[in-house]
């Protein structure tokens, strides 16, 4: 075992994937620059030096290129991991990724292949509003396409692993806060959990989720950096006797969706959190796959508790009004017990 | 290029294909046999036969919303096309793509692509792989002059260009996008002033002479195989028939029109062939013959094909070994 956090993680996958296939190569922009940063949060940082500037390939700031060449270059055999600095910067290659990547294995009729995988840094960290958004729920939306969200370092390592091995499209959130991303490039404000993560090979299987925590009275379920608010809340209702259990998805498309029924029968309550914009949230499609598949377990309204409806604000204050925080959570179970 | 090294009859064979087959499937669309949208090639048919016949199987090529001329050129079975037309589980798509996405993987040909000028970013990558894995291959780019003035291919050109691709972008400039014309879309005169900014080499090329076009692809495509690079070539051309279904062409006078349609590519050709001395009237008709007896094969094939099941739907969202 050795202790690592998710940017270390997510690398070390990288390394692996590239030493174990020639076919595997990195995209973005100032990803493998010398003296550069390895890209926005240092994942890429020192791999060129290892697989050089071919497999580690700076573009220029062309985001609907860049996408556009990892899908083409996937179509004809390569297995590309393409990078954005930020999230945000996905909107500007939506039509390659909506219309392209996602569609063009249904288009062919099955023949073609898009064995691409898309890594997206979200979350708000004091960078005003259009490097802060929490996307998840746009992908989700467009069939074709799976979404995956590690919020460990061992998931962000085995996930990747299993993105890169997976012969469609695979978007990969990352959050900004649970990187561990060092010196100039480290976060104020940032959690940057450091996790055990195995020496020898692994994965972690795209559609599984996890039980962070057993409880009985409550069923939690977060994503990425809402996962640990959700844990925080967890660990405040137990000095009041209340059991929450928390669920961490890890894969959003394909959802595990047993698991999360299996433990709203149990709870009877469902809290789900996260940093999307209320209205079209992913946990909208969570709390409707819940109220049809388990009402009757139900004792009480799901609650989803996020970021309110509005673009993400720059000021500290603000922000944290704007992300949800354990105390919300804390909230949101007390008003359904 | 010798003037003996230009397949001429084989070049007419297939650009009186794609006539009579595009002639065909917009009598089947009034028929209402074929559901949907076409949009048709007649017209430029010089252009994807005089491009595609310097292309091998293994070659790749993307094209566009207007892609039965591309497809056929590059090989795809007119059967397959027109059940797709038809939506019938025997088209090249399964009847998950239909016109704006014929295409045939074993043939090089990926589904067509009818997001204007998002196939060019594809293409380059399509070209980076074949690049590192491949020795030769190439991939071609078809796209409208309307489609220049999408980011995504400025986006594609200045990466094709930087990394030296072996990929040839092939601009049909047929005048008009839908009903724009080019000169409200353009201050400049040719669509390959363009290449130069880009720092690849630009060729304009009369796109009704066939044998011009084959002359300049076989350049553009030989530099390309030789990786030294990609090439931006402008085929100046025009579409003989409206943009897409019921199309009354009234953003164009009737007197352009007649003009271009003296200059339609294929008598030209079987002008130019009888000149030279390589058909007669018989051989022309032999071909004419043998050529509506293929595309009969096709729409019988089409017609007696049956359609999917409509749970098909949910396959292939994902990909499967299975298929």
């Amino acid at each position: 075992m050795a202790l690592m956090t998710i940017a270390e993680a997510l690398r070390q996958a990288i390394r692996e994937e590239m030493r174990r296939d020639p076919r595997v190569f990195c995209i973005g922009e100032d990803i493998g620059i010398p003296g550069g940063f390895g890209g926005a949060f240092t994942v890429t940082l020192g791999l060129s030096e290892e697989f050089g500037h071919e497999r580690i390939l700076d573009t220029p700031i062309s985001e609907t290129g860049l996408i556009g060449v990892a899908i083409g270059a996937a179509m004809a055999g390569l297995r590309p991991i393409a990078d954005v600095q930020y999230g945000d910067f996905l909107f500007c290659a939506m039509d390659q990724i909506a219309n392209q990547a996602a569609k063009m294995t249904y288009m062919s009729g099955g023949t073609v292949k898009v064995p691409l995988v898309l890594r997206a840094p979200v979350g708000a960290t004091g960078r005003g509003a259009q490097h802060a958004q929490s996307l998840e729920a746009f992908f989700t939306h467009i069939p074709g396409l799976k979404v995956v969200a590690p919020a460990t370092a061992y998931d962000a390592k085995g996930l990747l692993k299993s993105a890169v091995r997976d012969d469609n499209p695979v978007i990969i959130f990352e959050h900004k806060l649970l990187y561990g991303s060092k010196g100039p490039r480290a976060e104020r404000g940032a959690l940057s959990p450091v996790g055990e993560v195995p020496e020898e090979e692994y994965l972690v299987p795209i559609g599984k989720g996890i039980i962070r925590r057993e409880g009985k009275d409550v069923t939690i379920v977060g994503k990425l950096l809402t996962v640990y608010r959700a844990l925080e809340a967890a660990e405040q209702l137990a000095k009041e006797g209340i059991e929450a259990e928390v669920i961490d998805p890890r894969t959003l498309v394909p959802l595990d969706k047993e698991l999360i029924l299996d433990s709203v029968r149990k709870t009877g309550r469902l809290v789900i959190v996260e940093e999307d914009n209320y209205t079209g949230g992913w946990g909208a499609d969570v709390a409707a796959m819940v109220a049809a598949e388990a009402f009757f377990w139900l004792d009480a309204p799901i609650v989803r508790v996020s970021a309110p409806d509005t673009p993400p604000p720059f000021s500290p204050p603000m922000e944290q009004f704007y992300v949800p925080s354990a105390e919300r959570v804390v909230q949101a179970v007390k008003s359904i017990l | 290029m010798n003037q003996a090294d230009i397949p001429l009859l084989e070049l007419y064979r297939t650009m009186l294909t794609i006539r009579r087959f595009e002639e065909r499937c917009n009598y089947l669309f009034m028929q209402g046999r074929i559901p949907s949208t076409l949009h048709l090639y007649i017209g430029q048919e010089a252009v994807a036969a005089g491009i595609c016949a310097h292309l091998r199987p293994d070659d790749y090529l993307f094209s566009t919303h207007r892609p039965h001329g591309h497809a056929i050129a590059k090989g795809v079975a007119p059967r397959a096309i027109m059940a797709e037309l038809y939506g019938k589980v025997t088209g090249c798509c399964k009847g998950k793509g239909g016109s704006m996405h014929v295409g045939d993987v074993r043939v090089g040909m990926f589904p067509a692509v009818a997001i204007v000028g998002a196939n060019a970013p594809l293409a380059a990558g399509a070209a980076l792989a074949a690049k590192w894995l491949d020795k030769d291959r190439v991939t071609v780019c078809f796209f409208g002059e309307g489609a220049a003035n999408e980011g995504a291919v400025h986006e594609a050109m200045n990466m094709a260009a930087i990394w030296d691709l072996p990929v040839v972008y092939v601009c049909e400039n047929n005048l008009y996008a839908a009903s724009t014309p080019f000169f409200k879309a353009f201050k400049i005169q040719n669509v390959a002033d363009r290449a130069a900014a880009y720092g690849m080499p630009g060729v304009i090329v009369d796109g009704n002479d066939v044998e011009a076009v084959y002359r300049v692809a076989g350049e553009a495509i030989a530099r390309a195989r030789r990786r030294e690079g990609p090439t931006l070539i402008e085929a100046k051309t025009y579409r003989l028939c409206g943009h897409s279904r019921s199309d009354p062409r009234t953003y164009r006078s009737r007197e352009e029109e007649e003009e271009w349609a003296k200059r339609d590519p294929i008598p030209r050709l079987a002008g130019r062939l009888k000149e030279l001395g390589l058909a007669t009237d018989e051989t022309l008709e032999r071909i004419e013959q043998e050529v509506q007896a293929l595309i009969d094969d096709a729409v019988r094939f089409a017609e007696e094909s049956p359609l999917p099941d409509p749970e098909d739907t949910l396959k292939h969202v994902f990909w499967s070994e299975e298929g």
